[in-house]
């Protein structure tokens, strides 16, 4: 080796190295008492969303009322990324402590993981232009173009129950969906009603907004390990509280307002936290 | 085990590994006559060719394959309304195959050009004296020993080419395995192993073959020098 090659060598190796440190240096700050690990997803706008370092969402603001209840402060707590294929892995890995990211209560799941809550039930909607007048219900997608995202099977129960003609395409994440809706390329998206209501409030600028019809009941729980009673009870007391001193409504409000949507009054909000199942049923 | 049979049996497992399959065939036919034309380029005696061939294969080989969905679906379909049929599933379906087409004929280009290194520089000058043009030699003497040459690479290109072909649910082909796959985890959370394992072996037992073929083709057809 010669030795502008060694010199070389060296600058990058240098480089390299610092940015190694530097790495160490932003992952660990703050290490003050205990941590709390929490789920959440990072592309739900107004339900677990990820924008440069700050997290918002419904979903965040329960897990920051649950975590403050348990007794950590804000800082202490340690958000983590738990996409829909991974929640049971994380879960069972013990690399999380709880998870809140929409996560419907299902038999199948509870079979590996247990279930506090619901701290919300949602339902699949339609989220649609303000100035489209042509779809009020999901009967109104014959010949439409409908949006959602790869892996989810909500476009399909639309195809199946209500509209056989109607178009789908699967994109990546729903904020793109939601550019798609906006640009005219498709005329709704499907999901359930909060991340539809939070989409709207976050990206639609006044354009977008859910029908209100919902068709399925879902049960959003906090997945907990399985085996863990003590902290499901701990967590149930901490969504009881939330409800009754109003913190529940004010979130909600914060994070879907503006876009008309209120949640199945039915459903919501949710008096017994029995992890009851989600039913799949579709209305017609 | 019988949490796989359950799970064949609730979802219809070989319908989306035949999309795949049809989406692999169709890409590799594409990028097959797009590779040869690639290459002809490459070696031609027109510099501005050889330059357009370079800059091409050089640009697809570099770009990772879900970019190039993602810009057929969000770049070429929704924002430059690029489209081959107004259903969408079709559309989908010829953008997913536009994308991995494009991708695949430069490495299938790479390929043939190995290939093409290992005819002896002699042939071509034979061919030349002979009084042949460039078609003639090209087509004649250096590309039919070219392909022999490069069956193994062709193979390999074709074996990673089933793979990628789950890609192209980034473009919205929502039939294909790897979707398959995403949605049997959302609604079986208690078997995602039993889940993963399925869609691996499907893929060894289609790639298996593909690899022994290649391997006995390669044997049998390489030029002996």
């Amino acid at each position: 080796m010669n030795r502008l090659t060694k010199k070389i060598f060296a600058a990058v190796l240098a480089v390299v190295s610092l940015g190694a440190l530097a790495g160490c240096g932003s992952s660990t700050v703050e290490t003050s008492g205990p941590k709390i690990t929490i789920g959440i997803k990072f592309d739900q706008p107004g339900v677990g969303y990820k924008e440069g370092d700050s997290y918002s969402g419904f979903d965040v603001d329960v897990a920051r009322y649950v975590a403050k209840q348990l007794g950590y402060s804000e800082k202490q707590i340690v958000w983590k990324e738990a996409p829909s294929a991974q929640r049971e892995a994380l879960l069972q890995n013990g690399d999380v402590d709880f998870i809140i990211a929409s996560y419907s209560i299902t038999a199948d799941r509870k079979k590996v993981v247990d279930f506090a809550g619901p701290y919300f039930v949602a339902g699949q909607d339609l989220l649609v232009r303000s100035d489209d007048k042509s779809i009020t219900s999901a009967k109104d997608l014959n010949g439409k173009n409908l949006c959602t995202v790869s892996g989810s099977t909500s476009a399909q129960v639309i195809k199946d129950n209500f509209a056989k003609s109607v178009q789908i395409m699967e994109l990546s994440g729903y904020a793109e969906c939601v550019t798609a809706l906006i640009s005219g390329t498709v005329d709704a998206v499907t999901t359930d009603d909060i991340i539809l209501a939070g989409l709207a409030h976050a990206k639609g600028n006044g354009l977008l907004k859910v029908l209100g019809k919902p068709f399925t009941k879902e049960t959003y729980g906090i997945g907990v390990k399985k085996g863990d009673s003590q902290l499901v009870t701990t967590i149930n007391a901490a969504l009881k509280k939330m409800v009754s001193d109003g913190t529940w409504q004010k979130d909600l409000t914060k994070e879907t307002g503006g876009t008309g949507y209120t949640p199945n009054k039915e459903w919501n909000p949710p008096t017994k936290f029995n992890a009851e199942n989600s039913d799949e049923t579709v209305r017609q | 085990m019988n949490e796989m049979m359950t799970l064949l049996s609730n979802y219809n497992v070989p319908a989306a590994f035949w999309v795949n399959i049809q989406l692999t065939l169709w890409s590799a036919l594409f990028s097959l006559i797009l590779g040869v034309i690639l290459v002809m380029m490459r070696i031609s005696p027109v510099g501005s060719l050889r330059g357009f061939a370079t800059a091409f294969v050089e640009f697809f080989k570099n770009m990772p394959l879900t970019i190039i969905m993602v810009f057929m679906l969000l770049g070429a379909f929704v924002q430059l309304r690029f489209q081959f049929s107004s259903s969408f599933s079709t559309n989908f379906y010829w953008l997913a195959i536009t994308g991995l087409s494009l991708y695949t004929s430069a490495f299938v280009c790479e390929s043939l050009r190995s290939g093409i290194n290992t005819v002896p520089l002699g042939q071509a000058e034979a061919a030349r004296s002979l009084g042949l043009s460039f078609f003639q030699s090209a087509g004649l003497i250096i590309l039919p020993q070219a392909f022999r040459g490069s069956v193994a690479p062709l193979g390999n290109t074709l074996i990673a080419l089933l793979k990628n072909s789950t890609v192209a649910a980034a473009a919205s082909v929502a039939t294909e395995t790897s979707s398959l796959m995403k949605t049997m985890i959302e609604y079986n959370a208690s078997m995602i192993v039993a889940v993963f394992l399925i869609f691996a072996i499907g893929y060894v037992i289609l790639i298996i073959p593909i690899g022994l073929l290649t391997t006995w083709l390669s044997n049998t057809l390489a030029v002996r020098r």
